[in-house]
């Protein structure tokens, strides 16, 4: 299960992705114990986790923050082939830094992109997720952490 | 023209390091190409995984690659050591979100030159590349 220190590590990951390559801090709310299915945006990032511990890490977004985004990365095309880029590279890069605290034995998957409607995050049994709010500009995101 | 192992030159007797960029994300290798600021770099080609940066590199003979780590089919640390026994004087700069030290030793130890962990910023991106170029 997550520890408060743990989940720490994701925020200050999510915080640092914003300033550097948006160059505008965002502001992460305080991390609360996901209860049934989340409301996700049009595009979310997948990165399962196995190794030493197993899981899933999330990012989604609306598709109005991601284009935004894409501007301040001086990135022209804002397809949607670009957008669920986007989404699976924050995933990825915020899970990867999440090694410099769990180490090596934390490994991350490729990403994978849910998108659409409203796409569905799988419930893994035994699994306690949390959810790290994230405001930007006028937007607002969600990363979610499901660590065994 | 060209040095064995070395630079190539173009026709007014001017050295260029030939670029490859590895990374299986299309907005980080966009982001690669459009931050770095080198007149004497010159880019021959972009992968989006190990597999077709081997291919792209028997192609196209770079003297300089950025190279992502986690990536499908092949990843980056496998795929540096075998671009290393292609050609022992290639520099390489990995660009990874994988912040630990022991994945940076082990690069390192497979023949990168360079680790430059994501995010970053194009300043960062700029230095870390002319540090692989002295």
């Amino acid at each position: 299960m997550l520890h408060e220190q743990e989940l720490k590590t994701f925020v200050e990951g999510t915080t640092n992705f914003f300033e550097v390559t948006a160059q505008q801090p965002a502001s992460i709310g305080s991390p609360y114990l996901m209860e049934g299915s989340p409301a996700v945006h049009e595009y979310t990032g997948v990165i399962n986790i196995s190794g030493k511990r197993e899981g899933v890490v999330y990012f989604t977004a609306p598709k109005a923050m991601l284009t935004v985004l894409l501007m301040k990365m001086q990135e022209n095309d804002f397809s949607h082939e670009t957008m669920r880029d986007l989404v699976g590279e924050v995933a990825n890069t915020i899970s990867g830094n999440a090694r410099r605290d769990f180490g090596r034995d934390f490994v991350i998957s490729v990403p994978s992109v849910l998108s659409g409607e409203k796409p569905q995050i799988p419930q893994k049994p035994g699994l306690r997720s949390f959810i790290i709010p994230i405001n930007w500009r006028s937007h607002s995101a969600k990363l979610i952490v499901s660590l065994t | 023209m060209r040095n064995s192992n070395g630079p190539a030159m173009n026709g007014s007797g001017k050295r260029f390091f030939k670029l490859m960029i590895v990374d299986d994300s299309t907005i980080m290798r966009r982001r690669i190409e459009r931050s770095q600021h080198f007149e004497d770099l010159q880019l021959v080609g972009a992968a989006g995984n190990g597999l077709e940066a081997l291919e792209l590199f028997k192609k196209t003979d770079p003297d300089v690659v950025t190279m992502d780590l986690t990536m499908p089919r092949m990843d980056g640390i496998e795929c540096i050591g075998q671009l290393v026994a292609l050609k022992p004087a290639v520099r390489i700069l990995v660009i990874s979100a994988l912040a630990d030290k022991a994945t940076a030793v082990e690069a390192m130890e497979r023949g990168a030159n360079g680790f430059l962990e994501k995010p970053f910023t194009d300043r960062q991106l700029n230095e870390a590349i002319a540090d692989l170029m002295r």
